[in-house]
């Protein structure tokens, strides 16, 4: 229907990144006590490897990785554990295992990191390199980068293309980041490629970051690597989502039941690229990352770098504080992110964005009214799904037809809602919506492996039962003593 | 330091149901103000009774439904059904037509199923389509547009308000001066009467596009219909369809046989085509929901309006073609569901 190269839909949202970007990316200072958690923002906990009481220095493993959807967690400041216990967190759940460090005022490194000789490992110890690193996309999902590298490199990996497209109003982090550590992005994007085997890397970002573009083309140009090139968005919101981008980007629709890197594509944040330069380059393990503070709550909005653990208080302290009698504090941009209930959180990977947001950075309370099927969210949905229609059957709780229209397809960015005369709260009715169906989903799939168990154990018995039956038999006609 | 919290998106556009209603009350001041001058001013009269009626009836269903009653009277989506009403029926209807067909328009076309946004049936053609049948002279009689009779617009105020007061007094053949057929009426009539296509095109119904009168409203109704379309109140699929709807067949068919069927253009600026199709056939609740459904339903409206016109037993079909496609417009939803991103295609 649409021409798959061109945005088919979305919003064009006022940007609100200009105040961020006025100054250069700063370093918040290490916090007196850092809070990481286990938990870095994919809904997975690494289990803790220290106790409290012990010694840790700046890149300590202090949480191992325990499958490969989970991230590794090192200590980001040196000191003493003073407390392994739960925490408010800015993760979905609210709350996670964190372990609390004492900071020692030493910064001193855990010893033997160096540099990774990266282009003479083989893909398979690049990827262990990585992993071993806890490094998770940057992007806002912290799902671990080399669960995706070593996924892309078991099918053959094509095209990895990273995502600069930073789409979500207030959200600055990456446009800084390419603009001061191109060169970084740029190295970060050669290591993928040999860690996932990929041919070729498209660097994306919208065209309205002028200097983040020029300092990738002169960095490109630094490199003279031809398997790197720069690819040039209209800006539209939401134009970073991970399977639209890769459609716009390749030519390629991700099937809805397969992930990228089954077609060979592969799609990395850039920032996460960074900091995989990062770990190349010093062989330190993932433990700070570049946060956009804004809002018209905050004193001098910025972009700061920040030690994981370090609490979210602390970086708009950095920032200049608060001003203005801020209302909602929001992890993440104005459209998808979370609304946290304190400022005591840490940062954790997930954390690319906070917005102390005050009444004018927000809506007016909703005034919901009745769907008057005007169609305007199918307009703007770019997973080209019917909203009206998912939200009658959300309503109506009809496991079928939301199958029909699509909700696991739902990428919940949020347009439908903006555009809504009546105002209905779509998104949320669909996030509602998506967790019943998972649990349904659980369910079916725990029923029926109930049922194949005891099939499996009636089997069993069945073939026991013959068995001896069997035996039975033969004893019987060898006490008869008559040989057949 | 301790936050409310919300559900994501944190920031809307803010568009509201009223901003959309207001929007297309305004795309209908030319309508209503080209009506006026051709027809006399029975339209501002049919508004001034139909308007509080409106608002009487969806107060009075609204409070037997135990409903708040202040947002939706402040929605202005009866105030739409009512104006809508006020200018499809003819200005010289008695007041009490007119309160009749819009109190059925409120309450058995949009409350009995739910009020705003659960109506199958546009309300405004409900209202209509029974006054249609249970009056059908009083519904077909239309004063001869200005300019075409010895009559001033003075003359034609006091004998609409007459009208519109006690009904159509004075007899048989009392009215007969200053009402007449309408284009459609009369190319109806005339085709029946085996008169030739230049016969009947010579008669003082018709003007040089449309009828004589009619061809002016249409312009006025397209104008603000393209009003509607440029601030995005409505989207192209369905007037666009309407019209091809009526356009395809009628110069098909034209060109098959000039002297019995009228050329295009004649039907696009006749009747209430262009109110049709940006303002009656548009209205989201009762019409197919995704884009491609969109093409399809006003396809259905603009072929069966051109279907009733030509073949018919009555001179306009807009509004029976807006219920029937209302009624196919459940079945044409589940056909074009649209494809997912991801998926394969339907």
């Amino acid at each position: 229907m649409f021409d798959r190269r061109e945005f088919p839909s979305g919003l064009q949202l006022v940007p609100h990144k200009a105040a961020a970007l006025e100054r250069a990316i700063f370093e918040a200072p290490a916090p007196t006590l850092a809070t990481v958690a286990l938990e870095q923002g994919n809904g997975r906990e690494a289990r803790p490897t220290v106790s409290a009481g012990d010694r840790v220095r700046v890149g300590t493993l202090i949480g191992r990785a325990m499958d490969e959807g989970t991230v590794a967690v090192h200590a980001s400041i040196a000191g003493i554990v003073r407390a392994i216990e739960v925490r408010e967190t800015a993760s979905r759940a609210g709350q996670g295992l964190c372990i609390v460090i004492e900071n020692d005022g030493s910064d001193q490194n855990e010893p033997g990191l160096e540099m990774v000789e990266w282009d003479s490992l083989s893909p398979e110890m690049l990827v262990d390199r990585i992993r071993a690193a806890g490094i998770a996309g940057l992007g806002g999902a912290a799902f671990p980068t080399a669960a995706k590298l070593a996924a892309a490199s078991r099918r053959p990996a094509t095209h990895l293309v990273l995502n600069g497209a930073e789409c979500e109003p207030w959200i600055c982090c990456d446009d800084a980041l390419m603009r001061e550590r191109a060169a970084d992005v740029v190295l970060g994007g050669q290591v993928m490629l040999r860690a996932s085997g990929a041919a070729r890397c498209t660097i994306a970002v919208e065209d309205d970051k002028p200097e983040a573009i020029a300092a990738l083309e002169s960095a490109l140009a630094a490199a003279a690597d031809p398997r790197l090139e720069l690819r040039l968005l209209g800006a539209t919101y939401p134009a970073g989502a991970e399977r639209q981008l890769l459609a716009v980007v390749t030519g390629t629709e991700i099937p809805h039941d397969a992930y990228p890197t089954d077609v060979g594509l592969l799609c990395q944040n850039v920032g996460t690229a960074a900091a995989v330069a990062s770990l190349v380059r010093t062989g330190m393990p993932a433990t700070r990352r570049v946060v956009t503070v804004t809002g018209s709550g905050v004193g001098r909005p910025g972009n700061v770098e920040a030690r994981y653990g370090t609490p979210i208080a602390d970086l708009v302290a950095a920032c200049g504080g608060y001003r203005s009698d801020p209302r909602r504090l929001i992890a993440g941009g104005s459209m998808t992110g979370r609304a946290l209930p304190c400022d005591a959180v840490p940062v954790t990977q997930a954390v690319n964005c906070i917005i102390a947001a005050t009444a004018e950075d927000l809506s007016p309370p909703r005034r919901e009214m009745p769907c008057i099927r005007c169609g305007d969210c199918a307009g703007v949905c770019p997973a080209g799904l019917l909203p009206q229609s998912l939200l009658r059957a959300a309503g109506a709780d009809d496991a079928e037809l939301l199958e029909t229209f699509g909700l696991a397809d739902c990428i919940e960015c949020g347009c439908c809602d903006y555009v809504c005369p009546s105002q209905i709260p779509l998104t949320a009715r669909f996030r509602s919506a998506r967790a019943a169906r998972a649990l349904r989903l659980d369910e079916q799939r725990r029923a029926a492996e109930a049922r194949e168990r005891y099939a499996r154990h009636e089997r069993r018995l069945a073939e026991a039962a013959a068995a001896e039956r069997e035996a039975f038999e033969a004893a019987r006609r060898r006490a008869r003593g008559g040989p057949e | 330091m301790r936050f409310e919290t919300a559900a994501a998106p944190h920031v809307i556009a803010g568009y509201t149901v009223p901003r959309v209603m207001y929007q297309v009350l305004l795309a209908l001041l030319p309508v209503t103000l080209v009506q006026v001058f051709v027809h006399g001013p029975g339209a501002l009269l049919q508004l001034a009774v139909g308007v509080p009626t409106a608002l009487a009836c969806e107060a009075l269903a609204l409070r037997l439904r135990g409903r708040a009653a202040r947002p939706f009277l402040r929605d202005g989506s009866v105030i739409v059904t009512a104006a809508l009403l006020a200018l499809a029926v003819p200005p010289l209807l008695p007041w009490w037509l007119m309160l009749l067909g819009t109190a059925i328009a409120v309450l058995l076309g949009k409350h009995a199923y739910g009020g705003l946004g659960y109506n199958p049936f546009n309300p405004a053609m409900v209202g209509y389509a029974v006054l249609l049948v249970s009056f059908p002279l009083e519904m077909t009689r239309w004063p001869v547009p200005l300019g075409t009779a010895a009559i001033e617009w003075s003359e034609l105020a006091r004998l609409t308000w007459q009208s519109f007061i006690h009904g159509p007094v004075g007899g048989p053949g009392a009215w007969d001066a200053y009402t007449g057929a309408t284009a459609l009426d009369a190319l109806r009539t005339g085709l029946g009467q085996r008169y030739t296509m230049e016969e009947i095109l010579a008669q003082q119904a018709f003007g040089s596009l449309g009828g004589a009168g009619s061809q002016w409203i249409n312009a006025a109704a397209l104008a603000g219909g393209a009003y509607l379309l440029a601030r995005g109140i409505v989207r192209w699929h369905i007037p666009a369809s309407v019209l091809a709807g009526i356009a395809l067949p009628a110069a098909t068919m034209h060109a098959l046989d000039p002297g019995a069927h009228a050329a295009a253009s004649f039907q696009l600026f006749s009747g209430a085509t262009m109110l049709g199709a940006f303002f009656i056939a548009t209205d989201p609740v009762s019409a197919a929901t995704s884009d491609r459904g969109r093409l399809f339903y006003g396809a259905g409206i603009g072929s069966i309006t051109w279907l009733i016109r030509t073949w018919g037993g009555y001179p306009d079909g807009v509004a029976f073609a807006v219920l029937l496609m209302n009624l196919a417009a459940p079945l044409i939803d589940r056909y074009t569901v649209p494809r997912i991103h991801g998926h394969a295609g339907r």
